[in-house]
C-alpha cells in the first residue's frame, strides 16, 4: 500500500496539538481567571472542575513534542532551539501550575494558600502567553542553515509574537470562562457568564487583528487568502467565525429560562462549544496559511519526515492506541460529568 | 572539566540535563513502586474486606497525588529538552528513539493521567471494582513507561538494529533488535527493582517513624512489615541483577567498568578489588589506593584468572570524562545496596524472634534508610551516564556533536531559571510530602468516608453509589 505517511502524520499531529489547545486551554483559562474569583469556595470549585482531568489534558502536549521528535525529527531539531526561551518559560510555568493543584489545598495558613493561588494564576497565564509567543514566532518564520537553526536566541521576540501571546491569554480565558459557565452554578456561574462576554469580545478583536496582520508577514500567506482560486474556498473561514460569534453571544446573553432542567446541561455547554469552534477555525486558518510547511518559510512536511520505517512503526500503534485513548478519556469525562459543587473532591 | 573559564554551552547543556533529569527521576523512582503498593493494598482490601488496608491505601494516596504531580510536570521538561538543548542528537537519533518515546506517551502517559483522576477523585463516583481497575491501570502505566524510556536509554548505550546514513542519521532497520537491545533486559530489571526498593525503604521509614512514636499503631505496623518483606526479598535480588548488569556493561562498555573499578593498568589475572582510591586523571593512576587482591577478577570475571582491561588500554578520547565521579558514585550505590540487604536481614531476624514492632534500634535504622533508595538511584544514574561519556549514542555519536546551536548565555539563563524554580517548587513539594508522611495514620482516615451519601448534581443521572451502598441520592434542590 502506498500511503503518504508524512501527510497522515501531519494530520495526526495537528489533531494532537489541537486537542491539547482545546483541553489544556480551558484548564489554563480557569487559572487565568483566578484573580476574578472569590478566595475560598469559588476558587475551590473552579479548581475541582478541572482537577480530575488536567493531567490527561496536558499529556497531549507531550504527545505533540514526542510525536514531532519521532516522525518529523528535523522540524523538532530546528523549531525547539528557535523557540528556546518561550518554550523553557512555558515548561517552568506549567510546573508552577501543575504543582499548585495539590499545594493550594494542603496549606494551613491563609498566606500559604494565597501564595499557591498566585502561583496557579501566574503559571497558567505565563504558560498561555509563552505558547502564544511561540506560535507567533513560529508563524513569522525561522532562520535555517543546513539541518539546524541559524538564528539568535532573541529572534522569537517581535511585536507580532507579543500580539499572539496576549491573544492566546484572552482566548484561553474565554475557554476557561465558558467551561466554568458549563460546569458550575450559582454566583460563580453568573460571574463566568460576565467574564465570557468580556473575553469573547476581546478574543474576537484579537482574531481580527492577527488575521489582518498575517497576510503581510509572508507573501505566501497573502496568496493563500487573496489569490485566485484559493479565495473561492478561503472566505468560508471568516464567515464561519462570524456565525459562531453570533451563537456564542446569543447563548451568553441571558440566564436560561427556569424549568427546563433536562436541557440545562447542554444549553450551558453551547458557549463552550462555540468558543472551541472559534479555536478550531483559527487553527484551520493557520493551516491554510502554512500548508505544507512544517518549518516556515521553507521546510515542508516531506523534507522533515523521518524514514518510512519510523513513521510506519509508530503509526501501527497510534492507529489502535489513539482511538482507545479517546474512548477512555471520554469515559473519564463522563464519570466526572455534571455540575461541580462546593465541598466535592477528595481534599477534605 | 574546564570550569575555570565561563562554561561552554556544551557543559551548561550537560549540567542542565543532569540537573533536570535527576530531579525528575526522584519522583518516578518513588511513584513507580508506590503505584504498585497502592494496587496491592486496594486488592487486599477487596479480598479481605479489612478496613486497615483501605485506610492505609487512603493515607498513601494523598502522598502519591503530590509525588505524582511533581513527576509529571518535571517529566514534560524532559520531552522538550531533547529538542531545545540536544537538537543534533534529535535530528540524527530521532527516527530511532522518537517512536519509543511516542509509545511511552501512547501506552503509559495517557493511561496514567486518565485514570489518576478516577483514582484520586472517583472513590465516591464509581464502584469498588472500577476504582480498583483504575488503580491497576495507573500502576501498569508506570511500568510501561519504565519499559519504553529504558528501551530508548538502553539503545543509546548499546545501539543495535539500525543503519547509519551518509549524513549521520540513524535509520531503523529492526525494531525488535532496537527495543530488546543487548543491555535492555538488565537495565530494565535493575531500574524496576530499584524503584520498588526506593518505595519500600520510604514506606519502611514512615512505618518506623510512627512505630517509634506509637508501637501499637496498626497502620504503621502494616507498612513496616510489608516494607521489610520487600527489603528481604528485593534487595538481595537487586544485588544479583546488578552483578549481571555489570557483566553486560563489561562486555559492551569496558571503559565504563574500568572507571567504576578504578583500574588504569591492564591486569592479566588477580586484579584487586579497589575499596578506596582517589583516581588521578592527570597522571593516569590512583592515589591512596586500598584494595583486596584478586577479588576484582573474581567479581568481574567470576574467576581468579579473569583478565581486566584498564583505562590506559583505551585512547584518552574514548575514556569516561570524569573517572572519580563514576568511581565514587559506584561505591555509593553498592554501599547503600549492602546496607539495604543488611536491614532486610536484620528485620527478618527480629520478625522470627517476634520483636519486629518493638525494637527501636531497628526502627531507627529503617528511618535512616528512608532516602537510601533515592540516593542509590541517583548514584546509579551517574555511574551509567557519566560512565558512557564522551558519547550520547555509544561509539557512534559524541556528546560534543549532539548539542543544539544555542549560545552559552541562553543556556546559562535557562539553567539559572531551572535551578531557581526547581528549588522553590520541588523544595516546597518535598516539604509537603514530609509533612503528609509525618501525620500519624489512624482509622478515621481523611478522604471520603464510605457511608457518606454522594452529592450528585440534580441534572445528571445518578452516578454509581459509593461502595455498593443502596441509598438514593437526595433530589436536586
Amino acid at each position: 500500500m502506498d500511503l503518504d505517511l508524512p501527510l497522515i502524520w501531519a494530520l495526526l499531529l495537528a489533531t494532537a496539538v489541537f486537542l491539547y489547545v482545546a483541553m489544556d486551554g480551558f484548564d489554563l483559562g480557569v487559572g487565568i481567571l483566578f484573580p476574578r474569583l472569590d478566595r475560598g469556595e469559588e476558587r475551590d470549585v473552579a479548581v475541582n472542575s478541572i482537577a480530575p482531568v488536567w493531567d490527561g489534558n496536558e499529556t497531549w502536549l507531550v504527545l505533540g513534542g514526542g510525536g514531532l521528535l519521532a516522525v518529523f525529527p528535523l522540524a523538532y531539531a530546528i523549531v525547539l532551539p528557535a523557540l528556546y526561551m518561550p518554550l523553557i518559560v512555558m515548561l517552568l510555568a506549567l510546573i508552577f501550575r501543575g504543582v499548585a493543584f495539590e499545594m493550594r489545598f494542603r496549606q494551613d495558613t491563609e498566606a500559604g494558600k494565597r501564595n499557591w493561588d498566585n502561583g496557579f494564576w501566574l503559571g497558567s497565564t505565563v504558560a498561555a502567553f509563552s505558547q502564544g509567543v511561540a506560535l507567533g514566532a513560529f508563524v513569522q518564520g525561522i532562520a535555517v542553515e543546513g539541518r539546524g537553526y541559524a538564528g539568535g536566541w532573541w529572534d522569537w521576540l517581535t511585536p507580532f509574537s507579543v500580539l499572539t501571546g496576549v491573544a492566546l491569554v484572552a482566548g484561553y480565558g474565554l475557554l476557561g470562562a465558558t467551561w466554568l459557565l458549563w460546569k458550575t452554578e450559582g454566583a460563580l456561574h453568573e460571574k463566568a457568564r460576565g467574564q465570557a462576554r468580556r473575553l469573547g469580545g476581546t478574543t474576537l478583536a484579537f482574531i481580527a487583528t492577527v488575521s489582518l496582520v498575517m497576510p503581510f508577514l509572508q507573501p505566501a500567506f497573502a496568496d493563500r487568502w487573496f489569490g485566485f482560486p484559493h479565495l473561492l474556498f478561503a472566505w468560508v473561514v471568516p464567515v464561519a467565525v462570524v456565525a459562531l460569534a453570533v451563537v456564542l453571544f446569543r447563548f451568553l446573553a441571558a440566564a436560561p429560562p427556569q424549568g427546563a432542567r433536562t436541557s440545562l446541561l447542554w444549553r450551558d455547554a453551547i458557549p463552550f462549544g462555540a468558543a472551541l469552534g472559534l479555536f478550531l477555525l483559527c487553527y484551520i486558518g493557520l493551516g491554510i496559511s502554512m500548508w505544507p510547511m512544517i518549518v516556515p518559510p521553507a521546510i515542508t512536511i516531506w523534507d522533515a519526515a523521518a524514514p518510512p520505517s519510523t513513521q510506519r512503526f509508530l503509526l501501527a500503534g497510534a492507529a489502535v492506541l489513539v482511538p482507545l485513548i479517546l474512548v477512555y478519556t471520554g469515559f473519564v469525562y463522563w464519570i466526572f460529568r455534571g455540575k461541580v459543587r462546593a465541598g466535592e473532591g477528595y481534599h477534605h | 572539566m574546564p570550569w575555570d573559564a565561563f562554561p561552554s554551552a556544551l557543559d551548561l547543556a550537560r549540567f542542565q540535563f543532569a540537573f533536570t533529569v535527576v530531579w525528575h527521576f526522584l519522583f518516578p523512582a518513588f511513584t513507580i513502586g508506590l503505584a504498585s503498593y497502592l494496587a496491592v493494598l486496594e486488592g487486599l482490601w477487596l479480598a479481605t474486606g479489612r478496613a486497615l488496608f483501605i485506610e492505609t491505601f487512603r493515607w498513601w494516596l494523598r502522598v502519591f497525588a503530590v509525588a505524582f504531580a511533581m513527576g509529571v510536570v518535571s517529566g514534560i521538561v524532559m520531552s522538550y529538552q531533547f529538542g531545545t538543548n540536544w537538537s543534533v542528537l534529535s535530528d540524527r537519533a530521532g527516527p530511532v528513539i522518537g517512536p519509543l518515546l511516542g509509545y511511552e506517551v501512547l501506552t503509559a502517559f495517557f493511561l496514567e493521567a486518565g485514570f489518576l483522576g478516577v483514582m484520586l477523585f472517583g472513590l465516591n463516583r464509581v464502584g469498588k471494582g472500577l476504582h480498583f481497575a483504575a488503580t491497576c491501570c495507573v500502576a501498569i502505566g508506570t511500568l510501561m513507561s519504565t519499559f519504553w524510556i529504558i528501551a530508548a536509554n538502553s539503545w543509546m548505550h548499546t545501539p543495535t538494529g539500525h543503519d547509519v546514513a551518509p549524513d549521520g542519521r540513524f535509520l531503523p532497520l529492526d525494531w525488535w533488535a532496537i527495543i530488546f537491545n543487548p543491555s535492555f533486559p538488565y537495565r530494565f530489571l535493575h531500574v524496576v527493582s530499584a524503584a520498588y526498593l526506593t518505595t519500600a525503604f520510604i514506606v519502611g521509614a514512615v512505618g518506623a517513624w510512627h512505630l517509634l512514636r506509637d508501637r501499637a499503631n496498626r497502620h504503621a505496623r502494616l507498612m513496616f512489615s510489608m516494607a521489610m518483606w520487600m527489603a528481604l526479598v528485593v534487595a538481595p535480588a537487586q544485588v544479583v541483577i546488578g552483578d549481571l548488569h555489570g557483566l553486560n556493561t563489561l562486555e559492551h562498555q569496558p571503559q565504563k567498568v574500568a572507571a567504576m573499578e578504578g583500574h588504569w593498568e591492564e591486569r592479566r589475572a588477580e586484579a584487586p578489588m579497589i575499596l578506596f582510591a582517589m583516581p588521578n586523571m592527570a597522571e593516569e593512576r590512583n592515589d591512596l589506593e586500598l584494595g583486596i587482591p584478586g577479588l576484582g577478577s573474581l567479581i568481574l570475571g567470576h574467576s581468579w584468572e579473569a583478565e581486566i582491561r584498564g583505562l590506559k588500554s583505551f585512547p584518552p578520547d574514548e575514556r569516561p570524562t570524569n573517572v572519580p565521579l563514576v568511581f565514587w558514585s559506584f561505591r555509593a550505590m553498592v554501599g547503600i545496596g549492602m546496607l539495604m540487604v543488611a536491614l532486610g536481614i536484620a528485620a527478618f531476624v527480629m520478625r522470627l524472634r517476634g520483636r519486629l514492632y518493638d525494637t527501636p534500634w531497628l526502627h531507627r535504622f529503617a528511618l535512616a534508610m528512608g532516602p537510601s533508595g533515592l540516593i542509590a538511584v541517583t548514584a546509579g544514574w551517574i555511574v551509567t551516564e557519566a560512565g558512557r561519556q564522551p558519547y550520547t549514542v555509544y561509539g557512534l555519536l559524541r556528546t560534543a556533536d549532539s548539542v543544539s546551536p544555542i549560545a552559552a548565555p541562553a543556556v546559562a539563563t535557562s539553567l539559572a531559571m531551572f535551578v531557581a524554580v526547581y528549588f522553590v517548587v520541588f523544595g516546597a513539594g518535598i516539604w509537603l510530602l514530609l509533612r503528609l508522611m509525618a501525620a500519624a495514620p489512624h482509622p478515621a482516615q481523611e478522604g471520603p468516608s464510605e457511608g457518606e451519601p454522594i452529592r450528585t448534581a440534580g441534572i445528571t443521572p445518578a452516578p454509581s453509589l459509593p461502595h455498593g451502598q443502596v441509598t438514593q441520592p437526595g433530589p436536586a434542590e
